[in-house]
């Protein structure tokens, strides 16, 4: 997007060397595959029989065409446009204004919003929210029953029709290997605890809250994620908000993927520590940072950084992309940072075992300072956990602000928990995780593959259950989500704020769950709606590679 | 004249160049390329001179040794070995083995083992299963979540409440969703860790009052109010926020509201109240702080308190007029960006809401059963009471501090431990100290649940006399 820090990126001309590589130009900046990567990366010297990777690691963001960019801003122009009229005939009342108004004993007091915050919500949210914010009435599995709603002022308000609708095929929730399941082993033990303990705990881990349950929680995920321990926290979100302050403070450095998710974001600035963005997923830019950190100190004091704490996550949830972590592990190890490793969407959904990013490429946990991830996702549960080192551990229990201030996870969330692990472990004595683990693998693949195949711009790691379907315009987000629910299919549109203006997408979450019939079903009216719209952008470039030579931003100075 | 003039040092010039010596004409030519030299190269800079070589660079990143990603822990810290709880820390509580009168869990009308509410959590779970597999924007409502909110409005007499996941995400995420950088907010002291990280993601000017005095936030506002006369253009942007709890975490005492409704509508600041410990336990109905003072509760501009103390459950919520809490729906960080409550959390919160709707007399009983434990407890050699006589949660503070923090936790750990060995379970508040901004002095928190009988009350109150006078004297 931005040209490199300190623009002083030189541009060399490397050569993809004899593997299938679609790295391309997107914004500007260039993100390629491993292959390409690891050719023109600077750390070609700790690779070794060719490179970091045991596996071929094939990640593609389609470039987006010129005239599709341009209609797409010329889209959110119209809309600008016409907010600003609508805002103005509201001013005048001629049109009827239906948000909610300050009081009237308050009219004099500083507005609460400053007006332009709330521009894009009232002119631009508030024409496609129905497609957010859908009840649903039935476990959120591979299908799901929708509260049917109906808007009679133009979505400033909803009312229930009491309808339901029936068994809306799911690839929106985050159910990876299928245990969000109200029958079953799972439940069947919930349900026990649930009789035994009551759901609350009414106090913190440090005063009376801690049970013998977190206890034997905590345990089972050390052995889940081959680390000495493991604590577990109420929230995931809260997981990395409170706990990445107790790790640094001012005097440390975050360096912190561009991408990475609000909870990461929260947590950095709340830790008083520095925080210098690199691109996503781009290990130059990580490079480059972590050797002018050293090199230069602090800024100002030039004093030496206490440490380097790098934050990345396994998944990207939006992008749908995989951190590229033999390569991240080797520069930490090169640089001595530390590694902050945010697996909430990877646990369980990747690697042949479902122990996540770490087990997909086969590395060694040790190498990860701190595993983060969530029991949200593929667990069916709440909540979330550090795993590392015993000493690591131990400080937490002791700094952590979940642990002295927040109430400890409810006790049948914790069986919830306990129960899905030990059956992705095999422990339950069934075969049951591991078939989902590779029924995941399975339709994440297949799914991915027909979708490029029709001719859509899909983003991110051909192993992701994350799947971005890009839409860009923004009258597509609302059509998109609108026609796919009038075909029995639940989806997830995402627009600005979360990802760049251009950018907007759906996301399609796959699951274990999900049977091949969902799948073909699903693709079949993807397709049919694709045709409708006019979402088939993809020109499939996938020229041979073998003698294409592209351009690659390097953040490098010197060659050496 | 003045051309002939002219002509004539021409000349002169033009002879003084033939009559100079070779060494002179060859300087000077050096010195006039040397200028040019100089106006035409980079301009000078004091880096360039200082830039490292590869060789250096990579020395500099070889001697660099980080600090430990963490210090180490002494085996012997306090907060290391938690006790451990086995069975439901409800009115009989098994604490490392042994069995107990409940005296620490914030389970304050004894709803956490309710069977209505493990019944009604029970049948959720078999319509919904536990999690919610999504944020609520992405198919992570469900129509459980909705009847809370619902639900949550009506009892508190709102028009709009919404529901987070997590207890202290709940203020936490409120206050940033409003206030912004270049805002005030006014904050009490006492306020609890939620209220403090909250404020820091804020980026706002924090500006702390005395605990409970209203003069001093008084003295604070009028200053501002000098200040925002200087540059009237800035104050008509700048938001001022008033933040106090009901029922204060770290005092055990009760805001005094009306008087802060008075300096709201005075000063135009917004008031935000934090009634985690207040909400179902003050007022007549267990409306909270305003109930028990009467106060129109649209005059509180918010009002968050988490479901985790009185209705037993998980979670949190914020509640007052849709103006104010629909905001939250798009700029609450932990509601947009966090999973929603499980259903079965929130089908256990809304059956509490019923019991409390249905038995209204609980709150007397609670109220009482606080007042008679807090006359027990007074006059306790060594110790004295923090906290009002209606607060369920309250505190016992060393009358006199040995002088080091350390020791003083140590005599009160001492009081607690032989108080369970005495089948009492208490716990001291804890807090981390390098993190608070005003650091309580340390303390034992006693809570009061209705479950606890008239008898156990006095059993506790004399034990804890007892015990105390043993360590203490």
């Amino acid at each position: 997007m931005r040209p490199g820090p300190g623009g002083c990126c030189c541009r060399r001309t490397v050569r993809a060397n004899g593997c299938v590589a679609n790295g391309e130009v997107r914004n500007g900046y260039v993100r390629t595959s491993a292959a390409a990567a690891a050719a023109a990366s600077q750390i070609h010297h700790v690779t070794q029989n060719g490179g970091l990777y045991k596996r071929p690691f094939n990640e593609a963001f389609e470039e987006t065409p010129m005239l599709v960019a341009v209609l797409t801003y010329v889209g959110y122009g119209v809309l600008t446009l016409f907010g600003y009229l609508r805002d103005f005939l509201r001013h005048w009342r001629i049109e009827k204004c239906h948000h909610a108004t300050e009081r009237e004993e308050q009219k004099d007091f500083v507005s609460l919003y400053q007006d332009f915050e709330n521009f894009y919500t009232r002119n631009l949210y508030m024409r496609i929210r129905d497609n957010w914010n859908r009840p649903i009435c039935s476990v959120p599995g591979a299908r799901v029953d929708i509260m049917e709603r109906q808007s009679y002022d133009y979505n400033w308000s909803f009312k229930y029709t009491g309808n339901i609708i029936k068994g809306v095929i799911n690839m929106g929730s985050y159910n990876y290997l299928g245990f969000a399941r109200n029958t079953g082993s799972c439940q069947e033990a919930a349900a026990k605890i649930l009789e035994e303990y009551g759901v609350g705990v009414c106090s913190t881990r440090q005063e009376i809250g801690n049970l013998d349950k977190h206890e034997e929680l905590e345990e089972l995920v050390a052995r889940f994620l081959g680390v000495e321990a493991a604590m577990a926290y109420g929230m995931g979100f809260a997981t990395n908000s409170m706990n990445i302050p107790a790790l640094v403070g001012k005097g440390c450095l975050i360096l912190s993927d561009e991408l990475n998710h609000a909870s990461l974001v929260l947590g950095a600035r709340l830790s008083g520590a520095t925080i210098r963005i690199f691109k996503h997923n781009n290990m130059q830019s990580l490079e480059k940072l972590l050797k002018d950190a050293i090199v230069y100190g602090q800024p100002r004091t030039r004093r030496p950084w206490k440490k380097i704490l790098i934050l990345v996550e396994g998944i990207y949830s939006m992008e749908g992309s995989i951190v590229r972590l033999p390569e991240v592990i080797a520069l930490k190890k090169k640089y001595k940072a530390y590694l902050y490793l945010d697996e909430a969407h990877s646990i369980g959904a990747l690697g042949p075992t479902g122990r996540g990013v770490v087990d997909y490429f086969g590395l060694d946990p040790e190498d990860v300072d701190v595993m983060m991830g969530t029991f949200t996702k593929s667990f069916g549960a709440s909540g979330g956990y550090i795993g590392g080192k015993k000493e690591l551990i131990d400080y937490l229990r002791t700094h952590s602000h979940s642990a002295v201030y927040a109430t400890s996870l409810s006790p049948p969330v914790v069986e919830q928990i306990i129960t899905s692990m030990k059956c992705i472990m095999g422990q339950d004595g069934t075969s049951l995780g591991k078939e989902c683990v590779q029924q995941l693998a399975e339709n994440t693949r297949y799914f991915r593959r027909r979708l490029k195949e029709m001719g859509f711009i899909i983003y991110g790691n051909e192993d992701s259950p994350v799947v971005p379907l890009m839409l860009y315009m923004p009258a597509k987000i609302g059509a998109f989500g609108r026609e796919m629910l009038k075909r029995n299919i639940g989806v997830v549109v995402v627009g600005f704020p979360a990802t760049p203006i251009i950018e907007s997408r759906a996301r399609f979450c796959l699951s274990a769950a999900h049977t091949k019939e969902i799948l073909d079903t699903a693709l079949k009216e993807i397709d049919e709606v694709g045709d409708l719209l006019q979402l088939k952008y993809s020109r499939h470039r996938l020229v041979p590679l073998l003698d294409r030579p592209f351009d690659e931003t390097t953040y490098e100075e010197t060659e050496d | 004249m003045a051309t002939a003039t002219e002509q004539w040092v021409l000349v002169e010039m033009v002879q003084a160049l033939y009559e100079a010596p070779a060494y002179h004409l060859i300087l000077e030519g050096i010195l006039i390329l040397w200028i040019i030299r100089l106006l035409f190269s980079k301009t000078y800079k004091l880096q360039e001179r200082s830039d490292l070589t590869v060789k250096e660079k990579e020395e500099l990143i070889e001697e660099w040794q980080p600090e430990p990603l963490v210090p180490p822990v002494p085996k012997d810290h306090p907060a290391l070995n938690y006790n451990i709880v086995s069975g439901p820390p409800s009115h009989k509580i098994v604490v490392n083995g042994k069995e107990c009168i409940n005296f620490a869990s914030f389970n304050f009308l004894g709803l956490l083992d309710n069977p209505r509410v493990k019944a009604a959590a029970l049948a959720s779970l078999k319509k919904y299963g536990v999690g919610t597999c999504g944020p609520r924007g992405f198919y992570g409502t469900f129509d459980v979540h909705l009847d809370l909110e619902d639900r949550l409005a009506k009892f508190m007499k709102t028009e709009e409440a919404i529901i987070y996941s997590y207890g202290f995400a709940t203020i936490a995420s409120a206050i940033p969703a409003y206030s912004k950088r270049g805002d005030i907010v006014f904050v009490d002291r006492a306020a609890c860790f939620a209220i403090q990280k909250g404020l820091q993601a804020s980026r706002s000017d924090i500006k702390l009052f005395k605990h409970n005095d209203m003069a001093d936030l008084e003295r604070l506002l009028k200053e501002q109010e000098i200040e925002d006369q200087k540059n009237p253009r800035k104050a008509r942007v700048t938001r001022r926020f008033i933040v106090v709890e009901g029922l204060y975490m770290n005092t055990g005492t009760i805001c005094p509201l009306p008087e802060l409704v008075k300096l709201k509508y005075k000063y135009k600041a917004r008031i935000f109240l934090e009634e985690s410990l207040s909400f179902g336990v003050l007022g007549e109905h267990g409306g909270g702080v305003t109930e028990h003072y009467g106060i129109n509760i649209d005059d509180i501009d918010l009002i968050s308190a988490n479901m985790e103390n009185a209705l037993a459950s998980i979670g949190g919520f914020c509640c007052g007029r849709s103006f104010v809490i629909d905001h939250q729906r798009l700029s609450g960080q932990g509601y947009c960006f966090s999973a929603s409550l499980p259903p079965l959390l929130a089908a256990a919160a809304i059956e509490a809401l019923n019991i409390m709707e249905e038995n209204p007399g609980i709150f007397a009983v609670l109220k009482e059963k606080c007042r008679q434990i807090h006359k027990a407890l007074q006059g306790i050699s060594g110790l004295k009471v923090v906290g009002e006589s209606l607060s369920p949660a309250f505190h016992l503070q060393l009358e006199e501090s040995t002088g080091s923090r350390e020791q003083d936790v140590r005599l009160l750990q001492e009081i607690v431990d032989q108080c369970m060995n005495r089948s009492i379970a208490l716990t001291q508040a804890r807090y981390l100290e390098k993190e608070e901004k005003c650091l309580p002095p340390p303390s034992i928190r006693v809570v009061v649940t209705v479950e606890q009988t008239a008898e156990e009350l006095e059993r506790a109150a004399s034990t804890i006399k007892e015990v105390a006078q043993a360590v203490l004297l």
